[in-house]
């Protein structure tokens, strides 16, 4: 029986919005704003997520870093961390020597900031990322060769201009030809193409497939300033991981004569510990996007059960006469009470589509990636519509037990 | 429904109806009993305050008695729950009030819409008769128009058409002519009239002897009480007369 009203009172409800459209929109004002707010966060979390996972497994999960400075701070550099010697080749080869529970190591070397184009006959790759590797690189990161070969121990006692390119980078300057054996040109330099790497994906905005691999000591070579390198190290096992982290300390402490009383002065740290900290601070975003939100909904319920009281008010006479025609209390009350919860279902369609277009916006102009979440999307709604059944309860259930002739007589 | 001549479409045993006001008790019903039966075309008069008012919203279930009982169709209201009492307006029942009270955003057709969407008629059958009783009440052009865009004795004609559609037992009109010039007044008294001799019967409250006569009996209340219950014409029972310009000079 009741199945035959809801389209009317549906029809009803949306009437009665439009013809209110300011009162409306202010009331569900703070859905919209608590909704906006969860579309937005979850779908940049989301696309940090995605990004995240496929980032952090080429990495490889078991990958330790050795870093100068320490590898997450928060604010500037102190006294101490900017007065720290800086690693060097021989360390990385010490840390192989010296540490059993290590099997393969890889300093990295940098560039710095190099802004020009690598180049082949006319074809340009912008924004390429140059890094200096050794042969046991290939070990510790996960990304395969495609062709060729990778840089060779050779290639890194003599300093060789030879160079292994990403895959973007191979689309980008030979879209059509062999690039093995070519001579590309960057910075200045000229290097051979000896091997290409497969496609990893992109990470946190930064496409990892546009990337240069020259040998470590010729980036050192070229930039000879730029003294400040990684060392990549990539344990025996999973399980001699923290006995890898113990024995790395130990001889970077001996050989950079660190002593007792003092701190490390550099930092080691590991992938896991990376996406622990991006755990924590997600789940910071988690919280910070329930609180804004559920602030949202709330002032927005109270404002929809307002508008309700009102618009119960407003209609006693137009109450009195469908009661007099026959409608029963459950009739009135579910009019009442689908009318609250379009409401506020406008009010999370609206929010979800400006959450949307942040995440959009975000995606176009920041490096930051994201992506609308189906679940969230389908959880922020069916929130939204709760929020005007639970707040349109008290106003409808006023109206449903109204006397019909008292709401009749209503001036 | 019973359509049995015999027994009364309503019944009333000593109804009152009392409000008190501070210490004050006012009966607006004060031992009230009679009967209607099938096709019975009443009238109920009495000057201002004589519980004319009170007394058909008893009669049309939208009110409670304090005292006496009340059948309607050999049912004893006070017994009935509220699902039942919506029940037995919406299907029993057709209330036409003084002030039409219409919906103002919903257009003519949809108004007389209403009570079968209450019963649950499926759509296609509800507009069919929907679109009937306007037709039954001169309106078949104006089913499009809100009430905002409807003069007043159409506004009324909406508001009968829509007492109309369920099929009721019985028409309530609590001064229905009351908020319309004389002439309006007497289209919708030949729209009453027309109505009876369909077979329908129907109760009507005016302060007007004019109006009045058009019924075949005459309840006269004062004070909450029936003063005079006097029977005008005849009824030639359910025989439709067509005399319906007769009636209306
Ligand atoms: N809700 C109420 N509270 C208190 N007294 C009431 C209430 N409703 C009606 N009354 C009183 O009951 C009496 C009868 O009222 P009712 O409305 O039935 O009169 P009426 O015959 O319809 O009058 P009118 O011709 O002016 O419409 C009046 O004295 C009125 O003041
Ligand atoms: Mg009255």
């Amino acid at each position: 029986m009741f199945r035959h009203e809801i389209k009317e009172v549906l029809l009803l409800s949306l009437d009665t919005i439009r013809s209110n459209k300011m009162r409306s929109f202010l009331t569900i004002l703070g859905v919209v704003i608590g909704v906006m707010t969860v579309i937005g966060m979850a779908s940049v979390i989301e696309g940090l997520n995605r990004s995240f996972a496929s980032g952090l497994s080429s990495l490889g999960s078991s990958t330790i870093f050795v870093t100068r400075l320490p590898q997450i701070q928060f604010g500037n550099l102190t006294q101490e961390q900017r007065r720290r010697k800086f690693l060097v080749y021989e360390d990385a080869l010490a840390l192989k020597e010296d540490c059993p529970a290590v099997a393969a190591v890889s300093p990295l070397s940098f560039p710095g900031l190099v802004t020009s184009p690598a180049k082949y006959g006319a074809n340009q790759a912008n924004g390429v990322q140059v890094r200096g590797v050794v042969a046991d690189f290939m070990r510790i990161f996960d990304s395969p060769l495609d062709q060729g070969r990778f840089i060779s121990d050779y290639d890194v006692e003599h300093r060789t201009n030879v160079a292994v390119l990403g895959s973007e980078v191979v689309d980008t300057l030979f879209p059509s030809l062999d690039p093995l054996g070519k001579t590309i040109t960057w910075d200045g330099q000229e290097y051979v193409v000896v091997g290409t790497l497969q496609k990893v994906g992109s990470f946190l905005g930064q496409d990892r497939d546009n990337r240069i691999l020259l040998p470590f000591s010729t980036v050192r070579k070229y930039y000879p300033n730029r003294r400040d390198i990684f060392v990549a190290v990539l344990p025996t096992s999973q399980e001699t991981m923290q006995t890898a982290i113990d024995q790395i300390i130990e001889v970077l402490r001996r050989r950079r004569h660190v002593r007792p009383d003092q701190d490390n002065d550099f930092d080691v740290g590991t992938s896991d510990s990376i996406s622990e900290l991006y755990h924590s601070i997600t789940g910071g975003a988690y919280m910070v996007m329930l609180v804004i939100s559920s602030i949202g909904l709330l002032v927005g319920g109270i404002g929809v059960m307002n508008i309700m009281l009102v618009s119960v008010t407003e209609r006693t006479r137009e109450i009195g006469v469908r009661k007099a025609i026959g409608a029963r209390r459950k009739d009135i009350l579910w009019q009442f009470l689908l009318e609250a919860m379009v409401l506020t279902g406008v009010g999370g369609v609206l929010g979800i589509l400006v959450g949307a277009g942040i995440s959009w916006l975000v995606n176009a102009f920041s490096p930051l990636p994201s992506a609308v979440s189906v679940i969230w999307v389908v959880i922020a709604f069916s929130v939204s519509v709760s929020v005007g059944l639970f707040f349109g309860l008290y106003p409808a259930n006023k109206a449903a037990k109204l006397d019909p002739i008292e709401a009749l007589r209503y001036e | 429904m019973g359509k049995n001549g015999n027994r009364p479409m309503i019944l009333t045993e000593d109804l009152w109806k009392t409000y008190e006001m501070g210490s004050e008790k006012i009966h607006a019903l004060h031992g009230v009993s009679f009967e209607i039966r099938q096709n019975e075309y009443v009238a109920i008069m009495g000057p201002s305050g004589s519980g004319k008012s009170t007394l058909m919203n008893v009669i049309g279930c939208l009110d409670t008695p304090s005292q006496g009982k009340y059948y309607i169709n050999d049912r004893l209201v006070s017994e009935l729950s509220d699902d039942e009492l919506a029940y037995i307006r919406n299907k029993e029942i057709g209330f036409v009030f003084q002030t039409f009270n219409l919906l103002s955003r919903a257009t003519a057709l949809h108004n007389v819409e209403l009570p079968l969407i209450y019963n649950g008629t499926p759509s296609v059958e509800r507009l069919e008769r929907a679109k009937a009783s306007l037709v039954k009440v001169d309106l078949g052009d104006r089913m499009g128009h809100k009430p905002n865009e409807l003069s007043g004795g159409q506004r009324q004609r909406v508001a009968i058409a829509r007492a109309l559609v369920n099929n009721p037992s019985i028409i309530l009109a609590d001064e229905p002519t009351g908020n319309l010039d004389t002439a309006t007044g007497v289209e919708i008294m030949n729209l009453f009239e027309r109505l009876w001799e369909q077979g329908n019967t129907i109760v009507l409250v005016t302060h007007e002897h004019d109006i009045a006569a058009h019924a075949n009996r005459i309840i006269h209340l004062r004070d909450g009480r029936i003063e005079r219950d006097e029977i005008v014409r005849q009824v030639e029972a359910q025989k439709p007369q067509p005399q319906t310009t007769e009636a209306a000079t």
